[in-house]
């Protein structure tokens, strides 16, 4: 099993997003990505969502809560609720299976910024 | 790079019958209270290959001790003078015989018995000037790539780190160990998440065990100390977890089999790839266990590493005492802001200018290239700053390292 990214599944792949490996659920913008743009994939176009950042994750597939989000082979975390494809992943809907991850709040505060807690809060 | 089947390089021969890829003179300071003194003997000696060391601690320390016995005996050190105050509490005569041992030339000056500052500076500066001349015909040996010790850190992370530079020297790590090099990645804090994956990469089942402790002693370390490896910057730049996070710093270990583990001070018994752990033993004490990058670096030159593989996203600009630092940049936009400090911009792969492949490559090459005397961007820039400070270890476990005998800290 490969430890690093490897994008040899990318053939066929809009160019503007890494597959890092084949089986991944999920895609990495490689520059600042609007919404409504369309991504050709190997199995077809998806829209991307929302306004994604370089460095951010896209869905590259429907996704159901509880399903686990695969990034180089390996989990990252769990989505809180169902995505279509071309969403934005990130803290709003994807949880880590270990601590929660802090942010910023206003007034430079760390919070825990993971769904449970906000939808708990 | 394959197109060279049995690369050849050149190092200089030491008398444990390692080899080193620089020849330098280390002045070295026993307290910080003797650190001026050491500053101003290596500033007369500003462009020549004249380094600087030490550690500022009055108190002893066993994990320090280790360290600078190794420091003083790396392969890229021809020649050695310690500048002590003279009350301080750091074995300086079991340093000096150690290094005396190892066939270097080796002095030391007390500044309370040499007349004080200025006596001290000359004194040094005359020893220094003599020990060059001494090392300067150092004989050079053939020496291949499987003698090589390779460590890699990542520091100032972003968002592209893990898709670009780190998996790049993952490439270029799985490279030079199928050439028989060593090599060392480290950083069980930011592997938090990684361990079921870094197990079943290890070479035996009690080894495997060993790294799943090894991350549970930092998370428990860090959490201890109330901060965890992510931070707020990091969720800007698009990690959503911790082990997301984790996933990118350890891309930097390529694919390899996982060898040993390896505690500071620690030389590897065989080639192939080692975790270093960084992080103390027992209770939380002397606060974080590296307060920054060159405290890591200081750590992997202890195991006996020959250069550094440096990824950085945000752009750091260091670079190391003893041991060359190679910076892979991660980003495109850090490296076009500064290109004088970066040795490869491993953020074209974003740009769609180069692959995961081609990159690696590139950093196998100019790790060659480094090997061979060219000096990396921060080397040549006069960067060479190091830390060491108090921590704490026990002895590893039995499973720890493979079977063959491991190299002896003093020697024969």
């Amino acid at each position: 099993m490969q430890a690093g990214p490897e994008v040899s599944g990318q053939e066929g792949v809009d160019r503007r997003v890494l597959l890092l490996r084949p089986h991944d659920n999920c895609l990495i913008a490689c520059a600042p990505i609007a919404a409504g743009t369309r991504l050709m994939l190997d199995g077809g176009a998806i829209t991307v969502a929302q306004d994604v950042a370089l460095g951010h994750k896209i869905a590259r597939k429907a996704l159901r809560a509880g399903d686990k989000v695969l990034r180089c082979d390996a989990v990252i975390g769990s989505l809180t609720r169902d995505v279509a494809p071309g969403e934005h992943l990130h803290l709003h809907n994807l949880q880590s299976d270990y601590l929660p991850t802090y942010t910023l709040a206003d007034g430079g505060r760390f919070v825990d910024g993971s769904p449970s807690a906000k939808d708990s809060a | 790079m394959t197109d060279q089947p049995a690369v050849r390089l050149s190092g200089y021969l030491r008398k444990d019958g390692r080899k080193g890829i620089r020849n330098l003179v280390v002045v070295a300071y026993l307290v910080e209270c003797a650190h001026h003194v050491a500053r101003e003997i290596t500033a007369a000696f500003r462009h020549q290959p004249v380094h600087l060391v030490g550690f500022p601690g009055c108190y002893p320390n066993e994990y320090a001790d280790k360290v600078m016995r190794q420091l003083l005996t790396h392969p890229n050190v021809g020649a050695v003078l310690l500048v002590s105050l003279g009350c301080e509490s750091f074995n300086k005569q079991g340093l000096e015989e150690l290094v005396h041992a190892s066939g270097r030339p080796v002095h030391t000056l007390t500044i309370q018995e040499t007349g004080g500052t200025r006596a001290t500076i000359a004194q040094g500066e005359e020893w220094v000037r003599q020990a060059l001349e001494a090392i300067a015909d150092a004989p050079r040996v053939p020496m291949g790539v499987e003698e090589l010790v390779i460590g890699t850190v990542c520091g100032g992370s972003d968002g592209t780190s893990g898709i670009t530079a780190n998996p790049a020297v993952g490439r270029a790590f799985d490279a030079l160990i199928e050439r028989g090099a060593t090599c060392i990645f480290e950083e069980t804090g930011e592997l938090v998440g990684c361990e079921p994956h870094m197990q079943q990469r290890a070479a035996t089942p009690e080894l495997g065990r060993e790294i799943v402790r090894c991350v549970a002693k930092a998370a428990r370390y860090y959490s201890v100390l109330g901060h965890g490896s992510f931070a707020p910057g990091n969720a800007d730049g698009g990690l959503t977890t911790q082990e997301e996070k984790s996933l990118g710093a350890y891309a930097k270990s390529g694919a390899s089999v996982i060898q040993g583990i390896l505690k500071p001070g620690d030389l590897a018994p065989t080639g192939g790839l080692y975790l270093l752990d960084v992080v103390p033993d027992g209770e939380v004490r002397f606060g974080f266990p590296n307060i920054s990058d060159n405290a890591e670096i200081v750590e992997l030159i202890s195991c006996g590493a020959h250069l550094t593989l440096f990824t950085t996203g945000r752009g750091s600009v260091v670079g190391s005492a003893i041991s060359p630092v190679i910076k892979v940049c991660a980003n495109p936009d850090t490296y076009d802001k500064l290109p004088d400090d970066m040795d490869v911009n491993a953020g074209r792969i974003l740009r769609a200018q180069a692959s995961l492949d081609a990159v690696g490559d590139e950093i196998f090459d100019l790790a060659l290239r480094v090997a061979r005397g060219e000096p990396s961007k921060s080397e040549g820039l006069g960067h060479q700053e190091f830390i060491l400070t108090y921590k704490s270890f026990t002895e590893k476990g039995p499973a720890c390292l493979p079977t063959k005998t491991p190299i002896p800290l003093q020697p024969a």
